[in-house]
């Protein structure tokens, strides 16, 4: 299934060595490095720390990450690895990639500081190694090659590109494909980790397992703050803890190796106990964690020197998304002290490089401010009780000390942090559990931000053009009846979508259960036009979008299709595709690979919102493409939820074959077309006070719209004309009144009455004796039909009768070509000449009736 | 040619005819807009107002101008642009897409168009040339960007309006009127047909956005209308430079007017129709009949005109057939009668023409059998009689089925109208049995 596509070598994954460390509450056993073997294929290994290529949908681009730690579940079924994720440039949407302010190199690679995607991955999905260098953000790039290695400069945090700070990468020098050591500082750290530092120390031919484990556990904490919801204040936070190891290392020296085994042992197991029920399962690894963060943190910061001296450990961190507390409070003095060492050697390089970093430190911590006020929300949300009095604080007190440190470097301020760390970390801890902090802290990792990222900006493929802008800027209305009229038209978006209350409902609750069990679904929405269909379902996305803003949910994106704006069913897939990556690719190509997306357990997960409108349109003889639409939900790994609206409450009894049909399940609703009532309420809460109609004159439209349509725009269309109507009739435009039953009768009667009448009234004295002979013909063969003929016969009867000159072959067929163009009459082809046979469009009784008038 | 002489000899006439001719010729050719439309104020002011809201407020609108050929839908909708056009916020902002449902006949077609008069291609290089999806996604893309207070309005003349209904799917008509009941760049569709089901074209969908706003052009002119219009239509203006001869002819034109035979004339045109463009086609003749040896329409230019614009082609075509054809056509006329309309081959008409033959004893009319086939191969040339059914074609060409395409009447009339037509031919074109 995953490797449809390409041919490939079969490849064998092995561990290489024993398993390094377990983790008992996950039950993973953790390994140093994995052995890629196969026919026609070099045998590689791969080791935590090092930059791996990952199987994705596009086969030349494969994903590029770096692995953080690899392990096997109990079992030994799954070969897992955690990986820090790097995006292409063709990852990246193009209109985003205008804000890098130059053209991005072909091989150059971001790193990727969102937190929306899934870092576990399968082994079997890794490529091979890969290398990656470091380049300074004004470093030229060296000539572009095939196959040569891949460059960073910059990190995406899917929103902005920043400089990547080495200490995030710390792998500048061009290595071979062997571990690229990450420091794993987070951002704002990189005063404590100078950019010079990195070249010269790690030049490391081949690199002890030891480093590559401590890489990786160092680089598992990037990945974490890359990936957490608070991003900044995360940061922030991790500064103090830098400033915190940094003093103490100045004091303290310490074997840690025994102490950090001892640790994790032991903490695993109660914190385990407490995180499993809360955690949601493929979660577990990062749960297992949050003990550890510390640690990590601490360690994150630690330089090479560290790195080697420090012995083998089991990098149980992973991905625990967002370690904002730690829950050990025992634990705090024992990590800290067992980066002292690495710190005390760290000391004399960080600290001429701060001043380098100050400056975007501050703007990092505005940003870290809003996003703490942002987790103090969430925590409200997430009703987690333990935690809510001290976290706020926490967070309070961090970002103090972040200014602190900013302003000096001197350890007795840091000490006092360290203080304030530890005794939050105790008290947190003597709550009870390390579970809600760990819960909350998922949550928060995956949902906020993602919406915007995803909706917005990946859209636009190419340089979208537009129609210019206006020279001159519009009139505001100046008027009551403007002000109604701008109200009352279709494409006004309304407060609010009154009358369907019992429908948004519906389709909510559908669409949020599908996103919170992140599972698949189809629903088809039925309804005749102008009843609100469309407006519902973009009405519920809305709100669920504000709710996954708001992390009540988690995010999802949203795509939506038009089968009326697509030239031919299978460009749904190119346009789906289009939206969901950005990728422009053939409607062949297109299909492929959204087959691909929806079928392999791929990375990146988040629930996919399809909306599919006029889905009639999309029908093929085979009727693939629905058949597609309606399959990929059920698939295990889609997530994805298609609504489908259209016309017709049938339509899947009628024109589907049964295998569609089937897959587009029961899941229906169907619109009613409005009722006067409604009507007359869907005007009132437009009008919304803006007073400019009769009651009566209301009621008059909904009630006759109601009657025959209850189509709310044609309701929405006559009272825009019955304003137009009595703003004209007032002989002063600006005091025109309201409007009234006698402006709406005179919109109704333009908009309902037919023409025909009018039509034959207003015709010449030849073509209305024409209709009258057309009618004598009729009644003489007794058929509704006749030919130009035996209708001229009578014309020329008739011409006689009315003491008109009788009309010439020729000049009765212009007079009945006239009446066919209008469609009084219905012709057969001109070329019959007088053979041609004629039927009349309108009924007889309307003919007698406009003749006799007359 | 002879006006070019004239103009030569007698140099000042000469130039008041060239300028007559000009004149009247802009008028008649619907090059030149009338300063005001004379029976649709209300639609002027409607579609006025309509336009205007787009162009100034941005908000969007769709409307339908139906009526029938030759009332002046163009006209109206020139003249209403004319008048926006002299206001300045109008004319600044307004985008104008002009579409033809006869040159624009698919969808593909229609939005190179739209993108070439929108000049969008400039944007995007020549990315107008991609393919059909492409280019309606960039332009949707295009529309969507916009927004009702910042891009300028685009007004969209949709001529022939029912032909884009016919349109796979109605694409391009769905797209436009769903821009245009969105939050999207404000635009204006105007549609102009002559059908007035046009409505029951669109699909249910595409009816749904459609706003419903119709403006119908029926004129009720009345006949006393019509006669004034025809003055006014070859009265010359007073910025004419001979004062004299503007005196003179409009003098001569009102006297025209007032002519018994020519009021005649112009009521049988009324009653025919009242449209415009037919009676431009029967001025024109008149116009070019002016010359300098006779610088005004008198009443028999204009009989001779209107007899010109009523006659009957085809019976006019009979005039120019050779005797046995005609022969061949009256046979045909007899079977038409004999089996009310049925269809008839060569053997059959030929049989018909035998028996007249033999009636008449006379050998004046006898044909050899290919020769009365080539004759018959030239009526269905000209299109006198046409095969009954177009599958028949692998049948011999004798056993044909054809029928007749002319009237009885106009083969009487061409009868009468034959020069030295054989009296016998007449007795047995009245009579079979004569």
């Amino acid at each position: 299934m995953k490797y449809l596509t390409r041919l490939r070598v079969r490849r064998t994954y092995e561990w290489r060595g024993e398993a390094v460390g377990f983790n008992r509450k996950l039950k993973t056993l953790e390994f140093r490095s994995l052995a890629i073997g196969g026919e026609g294929v070099p045998q590689t290994a791969v080791s935590s720390g090092q930059h791996i290529l990952i199987e994705g949908e596009d086969h030349d681009n494969p994903f590029v990450a770096r692995v953080e730690r690899l392990f096997e579940d109990e079992s030994g079924r799954q070969k897992k690895a955690t990986v820090q994720w790097f995006v292409r440039v063709s990852e990246v949407p193009p209109s985003k990639l205008k804000l890098l302010g130059r053209e991005p190199h072909p091989q150059e690679i971001f790193f990727y500081d969102g937190r929306s995607c899934d870092d576990e991955v399968d082994v079997e999905s890794i490529l091979r190694p890969v290398e990656v260098r470091h380049l300074d953000a004004d470093a030229p790039f060296p000539a572009p090659e095939d196959g040569g290695p891949l460059y960073v400069k910059f990190c995406w945090d899917s929103r902005t590109f920043r400089p990547l700070d080495p200490s995030l990468f710390e792998s500048a020098p061009p290595r071979p494909p062997q571990p690229s050591l990450p420091l794993g500082a987070p951002g704002p750290a990189h005063a404590a980790t100078p950019t010079s530092r990195g070249p010269g120390r790690r030049a490391l031919p081949t690199p002890d397992p030891a480093v590559l484990r401590r890489a990786a556990s160092g680089d598992v904490h990037l990945s974490r703050t890359a990936a957490s919801a608070g991003k900044p204040a995360e940061s922030a936070h991790s500064l103090t803890k830098l400033s915190v190891s940094k003093s103490l290392s100045a004091r303290r020296t310490g074997t840690q190796l025994g102490v950090r085994k001892k640790l994790q042992l032991c903490d695993a197991a109660p914190t385990g106990s407490q995180d499993g029920p809360n955690v949601p399962s493929g979660a577990e690894p990062m749960v297992a964690l949050t003990d550890d963060v510390l640690d990590q943190l601490l360690e994150s910061t630690g330089s090479l020197a560290r790195r080697l001296a420090s012995p083998p450990r089991t990098a149980s961190l992973a991905h625990s998304l967002t370690p904002l507390r730690r829950t050990d409070g025992g634990r705090g003095p024992g990590s800290s002290s067992r980066t002292s060492t690495s710190r005390a050697q760290e000391a004399s390089q960080d600290s001429p490089t701060d001043p380098v970093g100050a400056a975007p430190r501050s703007s990092k911590r505005r940003s870290a401010l809003k996003v703490s006020s942002r987790i103090r929300q969430q925590l409200n949300l997430l009703d987690v009780r333990e935690d809510l009095s001290s976290d706020p604080d926490e967070e309070d007190e961090f970002v103090p000390s972040k200014k602190e440190l900013q302003s000096s470097e001197e350890e007795e301020e840091e000490e006092d942090d360290e203080g304030v760390v530890v005794k939050k970390n105790r008290s947190s801890s003597s709550a009870g559990s390390g579970s809600p902090s760990s819960k909350r802290n998922r949550s928060s990792a995956r949902t906020p931000r993602k919406t915007p990222r995803k909706v917005g900006p990946r859209t636009p493929r190419h340089a979208t053009p537009s129609i210019p802008n206006r020279a001159q800027p519009t009139r505001r209305p100046a008027n009551v009846l403007e002000e109604a009229r701008t109200r009352l038209h279709v494409s006004s978006v309304p407060e609010s979508l009154p009358c369907r209350e019992q429908e948004f409902q519906d389709i909510y609750s559908f669409v949020e259960s599908k996103i919170l069990d992140g599972t698949g679904g189809c629903m088809y929405i039925s309804g005749v036009p102008g009843t609100g269909k469309t407006a519902t379902v973009h009405e519920v996305m809305r709100c669920l979008q504000h709710a996954a803003a708001a992390d009540e949910i988690p995010a999802f994106l949203f795509v939506e299709i038009n089968g009326m704006k697509m030239t031919d069913p299978h460009q749904a897939y190119v346009q789906i595709l289009q939206k969901l990556t950005g990728q422009k690719a053939t409607a062949d190509h297109a299909a492929a690979l959204l087959e691909k997306r929806f079928s392999s357990p791929a990375l990146r997960k988040e629930t996919t919102v399809l909306l599919v409108d006029e889905l009639d349109l999309l029908w093929t003889r085979k009727q693939n493409v629905m058949y597609n639409l309606f399959d990929w939900p059920t698939r295990r790994h889609a997530r994805l939820v298609v609504l489908t609206i259209a016309n017709t409450m049938d339509l899947p009894e009628r024109i589907m074959i049964n295998r569609v049909a089937s897959r587009l399940g029961l899941t229906r609703m169907s619109f009613q077309p409005y009722t006067f009532k409604q009507l007359q309420q869907i005007i009132t809460s437009r009008l919304n006070k803006v007073k400019a109609f009769e009651e009566d004159a209301l009621q008059l439209v909904s009630r006759k719209v109601a009657a025959l349509s209850g189509d709310a725009r044609r309701c929405l269309d006559i009272c825009r004309r019955a304003t137009e109507i009595c703003e004209h009739s007032a002989a002063d435009p600006s005091a025109a009144g309201l409007v009234g039953m006698v402006h709406v009768m005179e919109a109704l009667n333009e908009m309902f009455s037919s023409a025909y009448i009018t039509a034959i009234k207003c015709a010449s004295t030849q073509e209305q004796l024409f209709l009258r002979a057309v009618i004598a013909e009729f009644r003489r063969l007794g058929l509704e039909e006749a030919t130009f003929q035996q209708v001229l016969v009578q014309h020329q009867a008739l011409c006689r009768v009315e003491g008109l000159q009788p009309v010439s072959v020729s000049e009765g067929l212009a007079v009945c070509r006239r009446l066919g163009a209008c469609r009084l009459l219905l012709l057969e082809p001109s070329r019959l000449g007088v053979l041609q046979r004629i039927r009349l469009n309108v009924s007889q009784d309307d003919v007698l009736f406009a003749l006799k008038a007359d | 040619m002879s006006k070019r002489k004239a103009k030569e000899a007698h140099l000042p006439i000469g130039e008041c005819i060239d300028q007559v001719h000009l004149i009247l010729r802009k008028r008649f050719c619907h090059q030149q807009l009338p300063d005001k439309l004379e029976g649709v104020e209300a639609q002027h002011k409607h579609l006025v107002e309509l336009l205007k809201r787009t162009a100034v407020h941005g908000e969007s609108n769709s409307v339908l101008i139906v009526g029938p050929r030759g009332a002046g839908k163009t006209t109206l909708l020139r003249s209403v642009l004319r008048e926006l056009s002299e206001v300045t916020e109008v004319q600044k902002n307004l985008l104008q897409v002009h579409l033809n449902g006869l040159l624009q006949t698919d969808d593909r077609i229609a939005l190179k168009e739209i993108t070439r008069q929108l000049h969008l291609e400039n944007v995007v290089g020549d990315r107008v040339f991609g393919s059909f999806a492409e280019n309606l996604a960039f332009l949707l893309d295009a529309l969507k960007k916009g927004d009702r207070s910042s891009s300028r309005p685009v007004l969209f003349v949709l001529d022939e309006f029912d032909l884009f209904a016919h349109h796979k799917n109605q694409t391009l008509l769905y797209n436009l009127f769903d821009v245009s009941q969105s939050a999207q760049a404000p635009i204006a569709v105007v549609g102009l047909t002559c059908r007035l089901d046009v409505l029951e074209l669109l699909e249910k969908r595409v009816k749904s956005r459609f706003s419903h706003r119709q403006i119908h052009l029926l004129s009720s002119l009345t006949f006393p209308q019509y006669v004034a219009r025809v003055q006014t239509q070859l009265s010359l203006p007073d910025d004419f430079p001979d004062g004299k001869f503007v005196r003179e002819w409009n003098a001569a034109v009102a006297t025209l007017c007032e002519d018994k035979s020519v009021e005649d004339v112009l009521r049988r045109h009324f009653n025919s129709s009242k449209d415009f463009r037919s009676l431009h086609m029967l001025l024109m003749l008149c116009l070019s009949r002016v010359s300098v040896a006779k610088p005004v329409i008198t009443p028999a230019d204009l009989l001779d005109a209107s007899r010109s614009c009523l006659a009957d082609a085809q019976a006019n075509m009979l005039h120019g057939l050779s005797i046995l054809e005609l022969c061949l056509i009256i046979a045909m006329k007899h079977l038409n009668d004999v089996y009310e309309g049925e269809p008839f081959n060569l053997q059959m008409v030929h049989n018909e023409f035998k028996k007249f033959l033999q009636r008449k004893s006379n050998s004046m009319y006898n044909f050899e059998q290919p020769v009365i086939m080539k004759a018959f191969e030239h009526l269905q040339q000209l299109e006198l009689i046409q095969p009954a059914d177009s599958s028949s074609a692998k049948t011999q060409r004798e056993y044909q089925l054809m029928r007749l395409m002319l009237d009885h009447s106009q083969i009487m009339e061409a009868l009468q109208k034959y020069p030295q037509c054989p009296t016998d031919l007449k007795q047995w074109a009245t009579s079979a049995f004569a």
